[in-house]
């Protein structure tokens, strides 16, 4: 497999990730910095991993994070499915057009536009910002992310296959729980992925949103980087960055191994 | 040796007293502007294997929905057994459709597949495990239970959608061009297992095809259909020899039509169509008058081609060969007569070498019994 590569092509690849990874591998590298000073190297040290987890306010940031992550992504997921659902199964119905205009504006709205009427709605109705708004705006605006990856997969979907469940006796309800949603539960799975991860690193509407007593992750290194760049800061990075490489690397293991193995289960299908 | 009695023939239709197991009445549908289907009357019988026939667009799938439930008539009735079954919702008809892309669950196994109608009409595990398996070993999947749709042949994916649709022992199976995704030798086979399983479990099937030949093979009774409207319900035998109208003489098989004028009326009748030549003689089942205008259908395998006229032939006329076909066991001869019509002649090669006696621009004579062709008044 091993194939010689052109000069032009080798160049090309080496500044090209090195335009992509150099920074993070700077920050990576400055994470097991001694010194306070972020630029100045002073020897090897892993102190700030351990002053990070004793710095009980990272850690409740980063708890209030994943709790809004996880619920709301999981809300966007239901709700994202179902409107993509029902743009791509009902061709024509009053507003259709209306409907699917506005699941789609939040993907081209400046994220400081959902942020300031999200919070001029939560300050009209009266609700206290918390954990609570922020998971409501993670919802809104993840909601249409999931309903696109959701709607192009359910375009390709065969229709008969619902039609054959409505044929052997399920009711819609039934054919849409055994039949649809199995089949088209990888893209389901990566909406809520997407949303995940959107909700994880959002910081413009989460902070319209939050209240004092509930900052998310990126809220804290967003005001704690206004102090300065701290090597603590380095350091939450970096177990941030390694967590999204082992994610991406397991993500693309698993998929090459699956392909693998429907290939050779189709090729013996054949004999 | 065979001593028992023949058994009378399988032809509801031509008793007054038999019930039909499904009547269209009246029935249209229109898709806002667009008429799919103008005032259908049909019936169908129990056991039959009824096919209906036409060019994509003609409405005959439209019409096969609407027996499964996934569509419902602008006008008319359809009754299923008695009962109007325009308020039942497909997964509450005893009804089963095996579809065009065989829909089969890619998630699930041949087995669970088969299985999943049972599941949803709540019957025990073993009754379900035993229709299964009687449902794998009719149509021979035995040993393919535990693949998945996505690892067996087409042929074998084709069999899974079948057993699934009969299942759940459905009063009526309808068949979405069933075996257009099949190549032609395989087709043709199934074709034969289709009718073979059909008589075994006196289901009956209503089928829909494009495929004239399919239709012809399969069914006992064939609907030819055109723009909407049923053109011809009959059986293919009474399709091919004794077609109603010129759209279904041509789209059943191979014809030429020769329009004419009827000159005489007498034991037969007397068609002119050119100038100077002979006029046909033919038998005639429907009344003409001397003067209309009628048209006069011949299949090409009812002319014989020869260098001189048959003498036990009617009518004979010359012409010249401007196109042959040679097909192995039958050869097409394409000839233009002395008026100017192209008439079709097919002969069976039924000795070798033979087939190279005429060749292009030779001077034939065609020549036809009384009854070997149809008059057409439409």
């Amino acid at each position: 497999m091993k194939r010689n590569m052109s000069f032009f092509n080798m160049t090309t690849l080496t500044l090209g990730l090195a335009f992509l990874y150099l920074p993070m591998l700077l920050l990576m590298i400055y994470s097991f910095n001694e010194s306070r000073l972020v630029t100045v190297w002073a020897g090897f040290s892993t102190k700030w991993y351990g002053e990070l987890f004793r710095n009980q306010q990272f850690l409740d940031a980063a708890w209030v994070t994943l709790r809004v992550a996880v619920v709301s992504s999981t809300i966007a997921t239901v709700l994202g499915t179902m409107a993509a659902w029902v743009l791509v199964r009902e061709r024509r119905f009053l507003g259709r057009t209306l409907f699917s205009g506005m699941i789609y504006a939040p993907l081209v709205m400046p994220e400081v536009i959902t942020g300031l009427s999200l919070l001029l709605l939560f300050i009209a109705i009266g609700l206290d910002r918390g954990i609570l708004t922020i998971i409501l705006a993670h919802t809104t605006f993840a909601m249409c992310y999931v309903s696109v990856v959701v709607s192009s997969r359910l375009v390709t979907f065969d229709r008969s296959l619902e039609e054959a469940a409505l044929d052997l006796g399920c009711s819609p309800m039934q054919a849409f729980g055994f039949v649809t949603l199995p089949i088209i539960a990888p893209a389901v799975v990566s909406g809520w992925l997407l949303a995940f991860t959107l909700s994880l690193d959002d910081l413009v509407i989460a902070s319209f949103t939050s209240g004092p007593s509930s900052t998310t992750l990126p809220i804290k290194i967003f005001s704690s980087m206004r102090l300065g760049v701290s090597p603590e800061i380095n350091a939450l990075s970096t177990i941030l960055i390694s967590i999204v490489a082992v994610g991406v690397v397991v993500a693309a293991l698993v998929s090459k191994r699956q392909i693998a193995r429907r290939e050779t289960e189709e090729r013996e299908g054949q004999k | 040796m065979d001593t028992k009695p023949a058994p009378a023939p399988f032809a509801p239709w031509n008793d007054p007293a038999a019930v039909p197991l499904i009547r269209f009445e009246g029935v249209t549908k229109r898709f806002g502007d667009f008429t799919a289907l103008q005032d259908i009357n049909l019936q169908i019988y129990p056991r039959e294997f009824f096919a209906l026939l036409g060019p994509s667009g003609c409405g005959k799938t439209t019409l096969m929905r609407m027996l499964a439930g996934f569509e419902t008539p602008t006008e008319g009735t359809i009754w299923l057994d008695g009962k109007n079954i325009a308020p039942v919702p497909p997964n509450k008809r005893p009804v089963n459709m095996m579809f065009q892309s065989y829909a089969l669950f890619p998630h699930l196994s041949v087995w669970d597949n088969i299985a999943f109608g049972l599941r949803r009409a709540g019957q025990d595990k073993e009754t379900i495990k035993a229709r299964v398996e009687e449902m794998l070993r009719l149509t021979r999947l035995d040993q393919f239970a535990r693949r998945k749709p996505h690892q067996i042949s087409g042929g074998q994916r084709q069999r899974v959608a079948l057993a699934r649709s009969l299942a759940l022992g459905p009063k009526l199976l309808l068949l979405d061009e069933p075996l257009g995704a099949l190549d032609k030798k395989l087709r043709q086979d199934t074709q034969f297992e289709l009718m073979d399983i059909q008589e075994k479990t006196g289901t009956t099937f209503v089928i829909v095809t494009h495929d004239q030949e399919e239709a012809m093979t399969v069914a006992s009774r064939v609907a030819v259909m055109d723009a909407g409207r049923l053109c011809q319900v009959d059986t293919p035998q009474h399709i091919y020899e004794t077609p109603n109208s010129r759209y279904v003489a041509d789209f059943i098989g191979e014809v030429s039509i020769i329009e004419g004028r009827v000159e005489s009326v007498a034991e037969e009748i007397a068609i002119s169509y050119a100038e100077g030549q002979k006029p046909i003689m033919t038998r005639c089942a429907e009344t003409v008058s001397p003067g209309q205008s009628v048209f006069y259908a011949i299949r090409p395998e009812k002319i014989w081609v020869g260098s001189e006229p048959h003498p036990d032939r009617i009518n004979s006329v010359q012409g010249t060969i401007v196109d042959i076909g040679y097909l192995g066991d039958v050869s097409n001869y394409h000839v233009r007569l002395d008026s100017g019509q192209m008439v079709k002649a097919l002969m069976t090669n039924a000795e070798r070498y033979a087939a190279s006696r005429f060749t292009w621009n030779d001077r034939v004579w065609l020549s036809w019994s009384r009854h070997a062709g149809v008059v057409l008044t439409s």
